[in-house]
C-alpha cells in the first residue's frame, strides 16, 4: 500500500514538470511577443510591462524562466494582478468559495448519482431504466451554461427557491443552486458508469456464488455487487475533477459567486493573461494533488491493485 | 465410496428414437455468412436507438450542407431593430434575435460551424490519439511510457483550462476561426482517444491470431495494421462518435466564454451567447439554438450508444 | 423413520422428474433442458457426465434456483428430501442455499469477491445460515478443507492465493454449513492435474466424515467413474443413460455412451495397452511406428535452452526468473514429441522459442542442422515456412475480421505462392484435408464451433507444406468427442504427410494417444525423457509418477475384457 502511493507520487511528479511546462511554453514561446501576449488587446502599459519582465524572468534563457517561474509556482508567488493586487492574496481570499462549491457539487453527483445508476442497474430493461437512461443523455447534450440559465431563470427568477445570483460571502446554501448545475452533467455521468457497472458485477460468478452460499438478496447487492461496482465510479469522479473546473469558470460567472472561476472568467474577459497563467497553474497543480488522493481512496477500495 | 450398499443402482438407458444421435461437430451448410461488421448492421437495424439517430444526423448534415433549402431568409440581412426580440410571426417561425434577425434562419445557417468543430476535432483526436495509442500498446516499452505520460500532461490540463490558456494567445486570438477552435478540441482530445486505443490494442496484441500471423511471416507493422488495428476499432469508434458530441458542446461553452469562434461566425454557441442578456425578457431567442444544439449532440451520443451495444466485444465471443 | 426432512437413508434425498428448462433468447425460446431425472441417495456421489452445451450444470443449479435471468423449469419436478422445490418460495431457497445445499464452483480465479478478505467470505456464510461465526470458528472451517496456517490465511485477499488454495476456500465455503448435498460443478477443471487429485481426494475424505452427498458434474467420464457410484450421461438436454459407474464404462449400452467410453483419453491409454497386448495394430489411435525405428534424422535440436525473464518487483528491483533452464530434446522427422507440464513449468516458453517469437537467453535450436539464432530477414521468412503452430484457444487464434478463406489464404499471399486461382485451389485442398465442406469458406469464426476453429487453423498451419508443426495446448480447450476427432485427423495428417508434431500440454493422457517421445518439464526443467511407453510404463522420477498417478481414471481397475 504504502509502495504504492510511492509510486503514484513518483509518477505523478513527471506530470507536474509535463503540465506546467506545457502551460508556459504555450503562453512564452509560440509567436509573437509574449509580453504583449499578456496583455490581450489592451496596449502596453511600459511600467507594468517591466514588471512582468522581472516577475517571469524573460531577459533569461528560456528553461531559466521555466524553472524560475516554477518556484515562484510553489512558492506561491503569482505576481500581481493588473489593479496591482496580488494574485496569490486574491486566491487565497475566493479559494475557499470554490471549494465548497466543488464540494456540494461532488456530493451531488456522486450521491444521486450512485442511487439513481444502482437502481436503474438493479432494474435493467425496466421503466424507471429506461426513462433515467434517456433524461442522462439529454442532460450530457445540454451545454452547461444553458442549464445553468434555464436554472437560474426557473428556480432563481420564476419559483424564488434560491438566490439567482450568489455574490458576498457565498454561504453554504447560496451555492446549492449553482452547485447543482456545475454536477448536473457528471451527475448523469456518474449513473451511466454506476448503472453499466452494477450490471456487469450481477452477472459474475463471485456473486452466483454468494448467493449459493445463502446470502440474502439484500446483502448480496450490497456487499458483493455494489462495493465492486464503486471502482470504476471513483476512478471517474476524480478525473472529473478537472472538467468540474472547467465548469466551474462557467457556473461562477452565470451564478456571480465570487471564486476562482469567476475570477478567471473575469480574466479572460479582460485579457488579463498573468491572472491566467498563474490561476490556471494553481488549478492543475490543485487537479494533479487531487488525483493522487483519488488513487489512494482507489488503493482501499480494490485490494489488487495495492500489491500491483 | 468405502461404504457397502444393498440397493441395487438401476441401469438406465433412454430410448434411441428419442435421443438421436448427431454426428460430432457437423457444419450446418445452409447458413449464410455472416461477418461481424454484417453481424453488428444487422443488430443494429433493429434499434430505435440507432434509427432515430441515424435519422436525425443525416437530417442535420443536409441542413449544413444545403442551409438555403431550408429557409429563404437570410441569416444576417433585413434585420431589423423594429423586430428585436419579437414574437414569431408567419415566415419567422421562431421569432427574432435582439438585433432583429430572424431566429429560425440563423439556427439553419449556424448548422454549418458546429458540426465543422465537431467533425473535424473528431478527426483531428483520431488520427493523433488513434496513432499514438495503437503504436503505444502495439510496440510497449519506452515508447509507451513516453507516450502515456505525454497524455498524462494534456490530461492534466482539464479541457477548458487548457482552451483558454491557448485562446488568449496572440496567434490563436488574432487568427480566430473554425480551425482555431478544432486545432484547441484536438490538442486536448487526444489523449482520451490514445488511451481507449492503446488499451484496445493491447487487449488484441497478444491474441494468438497474432501470433499466429507473425509465425506465417507476417511482419509486425504489418500484424498491426491488418490485423490488430480492424479488431481494436470498434471501441475507438464508439467513443469518437460520443466524443464528437462532446466537442459540439465544448465549442459553444469556448463561444460562449469568448474564446471559441469570433462573433461574426454565424453558430449555435454564439447565438445562445448573445441571447442570454435577453433571456428573461424573450427566453426563445435562448432556447431554440440552444434546443438545436442539444438535439445534435443528444443525436451523436446515441448513435456512440447503439453502436457500443452492436460492438460490445462480450457479445461477440459465441 | 418417516419423518418429513429427516435424513432417512432409503429415500432419495433429491429427486428430479422430467425436468425441462428453457432460455429465452432472442431468437425465441430454447429448450435447454427436457425429461431430465436423476436421483441421489442420502451420503451418495453421483456424477453427471457431459460435453458443454449438454445441460449437466444448468440441471444442477436449477435445484438451488440459480439458473441465469433468462432461464426458467418449464416442467418436471425437483424434489430435495421430500419437499418440492420447483414450487418453493425464494425465502424457502434462500434459507436451503448453504445450509442445506451447498456448491462449489467452477472456476476458482472468478467466484471468490477479489474485494474481501477470505475470512470475511467465509465468515459471511456461517453468518447468513445462523452458525458461530467467530475468527476461530472461520480458521476452522478453512483448516477442514485443507488450508494450512489457516488463521492467518483468512486475513489474505483472494490474489494472495494459488488456484489450488482458491479451490481449497470455496470447497470450505461450501461446506462450511454442513449441508446434506453439495452441488461441485466441475471443480477442479481449471487446476493442475496433480492439484486436481489432491483437492478431490480432500473433497471425497470430507464428504465421506460428514456424510454430504455430492453431485459432481464434470466432462470427463474418467474422472466420473472414479469418483462416483452412479454416473448420469447427458447428451443435448437429455439423460441419455444413468446407472452404476462401473457398469457404464464396461457395459455402456447407448451410443453416445459408447462413443464416449472410446474417445476418453484417459480410459483410452488403457484401451490401446491392452490392444497391444492382444497383437492388434492400432494404427489410428498411434501415430505411425515405424518412422520412430529409423535412423536419428532429427528434424528438429534443441540444446541446453535457457530463458530468463526479468521481472519487475516493488521498489525497482528486477529479479531474474528462469522459466525455462538448461532443456535438450530432438524431433525425429516424421514422429511426435511430446513436452508436458504443469503451468509454470516453461513448456510454452520453449514452444515460443521454437517458433522463434521468443529469443533464448542462450542455448541453441537447430533445424536441420542450422542454428536458429543465425537466421536473418530471407532466411528467416524461410523457415517461418517449414513451422507452423496451432493454439490452444480456438477462440483466439483465427481473427475475427477475416472469413476462412482470407484466413487460411494469408500465409500463401504473404509468401507470394500462386497466383488468385491457383490459391484458391490450394485452400479448397486444405479444407477437404480436414474434413470440412468448401462452403465454409465465405463464413467466419464467430460462426464456427470450437473444433472447427480448430481445424480451420490446422489448414492455415498446412498451408505453406511445413515439416513441422507445434501444437500449443492444440485440444485442451475441446470437448472430448471433439478432441478424439481432432486428434485423429492430426495422425491421419501426420501419416499422409510425413509431419514432425511438436506437442505442449498438460494432458498425460493425449500425450499416451499420440506422441512417441515425451518430455516431462517441470519448474523450466526437463526432469525425464524418453519413450512415450518406457515414460509410461516405468516413470523413473517421482514426479512423473505423480503426474501419471494424477491421471483421473487411472485408479480405475478394469477388466482386460473391456476392451
Amino acid at each position: 500500500m504504502t509502495w504504492y502511493i510511492i509510486r503514484r507520487f513518483l509518477q505523478m511528479i513527471p506530470v507536474f514538470f509535463g503540465a506546467t511546462f506545457l502551460v508556459y511554453f504555450l503562453v512564452f514561446s509560440l509567436p509573437g511577443d509574449p509580453i504583449q501576449a499578456l496583455f490581450g488587446d489592451r496596449p502596453v502599459n511600459e511600467a507594468v510591462a517591466a514588471q512582468l519582465r522581472e516577475q517571469y524572468n524573460l531577459d533569461e534563457p528560456f528553461l531559466v524562466q521555466y524553472f524560475l517561474y516554477l518556484k515562484n509556482l510553489v512558492t506561491f508567488n503569482l505576481g500581481n494582478d493588473f489593479s496591482g493586487r496580488p494574485v496569490a492574496e486574491v486566491l487565497v481570499q475566493i479559494f475557499p468559495v470554490t471549494i465548497r462549491l466543488a464540494i456540494l457539487a461532488l456530493i451531488f453527483e456522486a450521491v444521486f448519482g450512485i442511487i439513481f445508476g444502482v437502481v436503474a442497474g438493479l432494474r435493467k430493461g425496466k421503466l424507471f431504466d429506461g426513462t433515467v437512461l434517456v433524461a442522462s443523455l439529454i442532460v450530457i447534450a445540454i451545454p452547461i451554461f444553458v442549464l445553468g440559465f434555464v436554472m437560474q431563470f426557473v428556480v432563481g427568477v420564476k419559483l424564488g427557491w434560491a438566490k439567482p445570483t450568489v455574490g458576498g460571502d457565498a454561504g453554504w446554501l447560496d451555492l446549492i443552486l449553482p452547485a447543482i448545475v456545475l454536477g448536473l452533467v457528471s451527475f448523469a455521468y456518474v449513473l451511466r458508469l454506476t448503472r453499466t457497472s452494477i450490471i456487469e458485477n450481477m452477472h459474475a460468478d463471485y456473486v452466483r456464488t454468494a448467493t449459493a452460499k445463502g446470502l440474502s438478496r439484500q446483502r448480496v447487492v450490497v456487499v458483493h455487487i455494489l462495493r465492486n461496482s464503486m471502482i470504476p465510479v471513483v476512478t471517474f469522479l476524480g478525473a472529473d475533477l478537472g472538467a468540474l473546473m472547467g465548469g466551474a469558470i462557467v457556473t461562477e460567472g452565470i451564478f456571480n459567486v465570487p471564486g476562482v472561476g469567476q475570477r478567471l472568467y473575469q480574466s479572460v474577459l479582460r485579457g488579463e493573461g498573468p491572472t491566467i497563467v498563474s490561476i490556471v497553474s494553481v488549478l492543475v497543480m490543485v487537479y494533479i494533488l487531487a488525483n493522487l488522493l483519488v488513487d489512494v481512496l482507489y488503493a482501499w477500495l480494490d485490494p489488487r491493485i495495492r500489491y500491483a | 465410496m468405502p461404504e457397502k450398499r444393498t440397493e441395487k443402482i438401476e441401469h438406465y438407458v433412454a430410448p434411441l428414437d428419442e435421443t438421436p444421435l448427431h454426428a460430432t461437430d457437423n457444419v450446418a451448410e445452409d447458413v449464410q455468412p455472416l461477418s461481424l461488421w454484417a453481424e453488428a448492421w444487422r443488430n443494429l437495424r433493429k434499434q430505435p436507438l440507432f434509427i432515430i439517430s441515424t435519422i436525425l444526423i443525416v437530417l442535420i448534415v443536409f441542413v449544413a450542407l444545403f442551409p438555403g433549402v431550408f429557409t429563404q431568409t437570410p441569416p444576417n440581412q433585413n434585420c431589423l431593430l423594429a423586430n428585436s426580440d419579437g414574437d414569431p410571426v408567419p415566415g419567422h417561425p421562431m421569432g427574432f434575435t435582439l438585433q432583429g434577425c430572424d431566429v429560425f434562419s440563423r439556427i439553419i445557417y449556424g448548422t454549418q460551424a458546429s458540426l465543422t468543430v465537431g467533425i473535424f476535432a473528431t478527426l483531428g483526436a483520431l488520427i493523433i490519439g488513434g496513432t499514438l495509442g495503437a503504436i503505444a500498446g502495439f510496440y510497449g516499452g519506452w515508447l509507451d511510457s513516453v507516450i502515456a505520460r505525454l497524455g498524462d500532461v494534456f490530461f492534466a490540463l482539464p479541457l477548458i483550462l487548457g482552451a483558454i490558456i491557448i485562446m488568449q494567445l496572440p496567434f490563436f486570438r488574432e487568427n480566430r476561426n473554425v480551425w482555431t477552435v478544432v486545432i484547441t478540441l484536438t490538442v486536448f482530445g487526444w489523449p482520451q482517444i490514445a488511451r481507449i486505443t492503446r488499451g484496445a490494442v493491447l487487449s488484441v496484441r497478444n491474441a494468438d491470431f497474432v501470433t499466429a500471423a507473425r509465425s506465417l511471416g507476417v511482419s509486425r507493422p504489418a500484424a498491426l495494421v491488418r490485423h490488430v488495428i480492424p479488431n481494436s476499432l470498434a471501441p475507438v469508434i464508439v467513443v469518437a462518435t460520443v466524443n464528437l458530441g462532446i466537442f459540439i458542446v465544448a465549442e459553444a461553452t469556448l463561444s460562449f466564454l469568448g474564446i471559441g469562434l469570433p462573433p461574426d461566425v454565424m453558430s449555435w454557441g454564439n447565438d445562445i451567447s448573445s441571447a442570454q442578456v435577453s433571456l428573461r425578457s424573450n427566453p426563445s431567442t435562448l432556447l431554440w439554438p440552444a434546443a438545436a444544439l442539444s438535439v445534435t449532440v443528444l443525436s451523436f451520443i446515441m448513435l456512440g450508444d447503439a453502436l457500443r451495444d452492436a460492438l460490445d466485444p462480450k457479445a461477440r465471443k459465441r | 423413520m418417516t419423518v418429513i426432512n429427516e435424513v432417512n437413508s432409503n429415500e432419495p434425498l433429491l429427486e428430479v422428474r422430467d425436468l425441462a428448462i428453457s432460455f429465452t433468447t432472442s431468437t425465441g425460446e430454447v429448450q435447454a433442458v427436457k425429461d431430465a431425472h436423476l436421483t441421489v441417495m442420502p451420503g451418495e456421489t453421483v456424477a453427471i457426465v457431459g460435453e458443454s452445451g449438454s445441460g449437466k450444470s444448468t440441471t444442477a443449479l436449477a435445484a438451488i434456483g440459480l439458473l441465469p435471468g433468462n432461464g426458467r423449469v418449464s416442467g418436471g419436478r425437483i424434489t430435495f428430501a421430500g419437499e418440492d422445490l420447483t414450487g418453493a418460495s425464494s425465502k424457502r431457497i434462500v434459507e436451503l442455499r448453504g445450509s442445506s445445499i451447498g456448491m462449489v464452483p467452477q472456476d476458482p480465479m472468478s467466484n471468490l469477491n477479489p474485494v474481501w478478505k477470505i475470512g470475511f467470505q467465509v465468515r459471511e456464510t456461517l453468518k447468513a445460515n445462523g452458525l458461530p461465526a467467530g475468527p476461530s470458528d472461520v480458521a476452522k472451517v478453512l483448516a477442514e478443507a485443507g488450508l494450512p496456517d489457516a488463521e492467518r490465511r483468512a486475513r489474505q485477499f483472494p490474489h494472495e492465493f494459488s488456484g489450488g488454495m482458491r479451490q481449497r476456500a470455496l470447497i470450505a465455503i461450501g461446506l462450511s454449513c454442513r449441508p446434506r448435498l453439495l452441488i461441485a460443478d466441475e471443480p477442479t477443471s481449471a487446476l493442475d492435474v496433480t492439484v486436481q487429485r489432491q483437492i478431490l481426494d480432500h473433497l471425497e475424505t470430507m464428504t465421506a466424515e460428514l456424510g454430504t452427498a455430492v453431485l459432481l458434474i464434470t466432462h470427463d467420464l474418467g474422472l466420473a467413474a472414479e469418483r462416483a457410484r452412479k454416473v448420469v450421461v447427458m447428451y443435448k438436454g437429455r439423460v441419455v443413460e444413468s446407472g452404476p459407474a462401473h457398469a457404464i464404462l464396461t457395459n455402456p449400452r447407448h451410443p453416445y455412451t459408447k462413443r464416449l467410453v472410446e474417445a476418453a483419453p484417459s480410459l483410452a491409454s488403457r484401451r490401446i495397452q491392452s490392444a497391444k497386448a492382444a497383437g492388434i495394430e492400432t494404427g489410428e489411435l498411434l501415430a505411425p511406428a515405424e518412422a520412430s525405428a529409423e535412423t536419428a534424422d532429427n528434424v528438429i535440436e534443441v540444446s541446453n535452452l535457457t530463458k530468463v525473464f526479468k521481472l519487475r518487483g516493488g521498489f525497482g528491483k528486477t529479479t531474474n526468473f528462469k522459466a525455462v533452464d538448461d532443456v535438450s530434446f530432438a524431433i525425429k522427422r516424421g514422429t511426435t514429441t511430446a513436452v508436458v507440464g504443469e503451468s509454470g513449468s516453461g513448456k510454452s516458453t520453449v514452444a515460443r522459442m521454437v517458433l522463434n517469437l521468443e529469443d533464448p537467453t542462450s542455448g541453441k535450436i537447430r533445424f536441420d542442422g542450422v542454428d536458429m539464432g543465425s537466421l536473418k530477414g530471407k532466411e528467416l521468412l524461410a523457415f517461418r515456412r517449414r513451422v507452423q503452430p496451432i493454439f490452444q484457444d480456438p477462440y483466439g487464434s483465427l481473427d475475427p475480421m477475416y472469413n476462412i478463406f482470407r484466413t487460411i489464404e494469408e500465409p500463401l499471399r504473404v509468401h507470394n505462392i500462386g497466383d488468385k486461382k491457383s490459391r484458391e485451389a490450394k485452400v479448397r485442398r486444405l479444407l477437404d484435408q480436414v474434413a470440412l465442406p468448401a462452403s465454409v469458406m465465405r463464413r467466419f469464426p464467430n460462426e464456427l464451433s470450437g473444433g472447427q476453429r480448430q481445424r480451420i487453423a490446422i489448414a492455415r498451419a498446412l498451408a505453406l507444406d511445413p515439416e513441422v508443426v507445434i501444437c500449443d495446448e492444440a485440444v485442451s480447450a475441446l470437448d472430448v468427442l471433439v478432441q478424439d476427432q481432432i486428434l485423429n485427423l492430426l495422425a491421419d495428417l501426420q501419416h499422409e504427410l510425413g509431419l514432425s508434431y511438436l506437442f505442449i500440454t498438460h494432458d498425460l493422457a493425449v500425450v499416451r494417444q499420440i506422441a512417441d517421445h515425451v518430455c516431462v518439464m517441470e519448474k523450466g526443467r526437463v526432469v525425464e525423457a524418453g519413450t512415450t511407453d518406457a515414460v509410461f510404463d516405468e516413470p523413473g522420477q517421482e514426479y512423473t509418477r505423480a503426474l501419471l498417478a494424477a491421471i483421473p481414471g487411472s485408479s480405475l481397475e478394469l477388466p482386460p475384457e473391456v476392451a
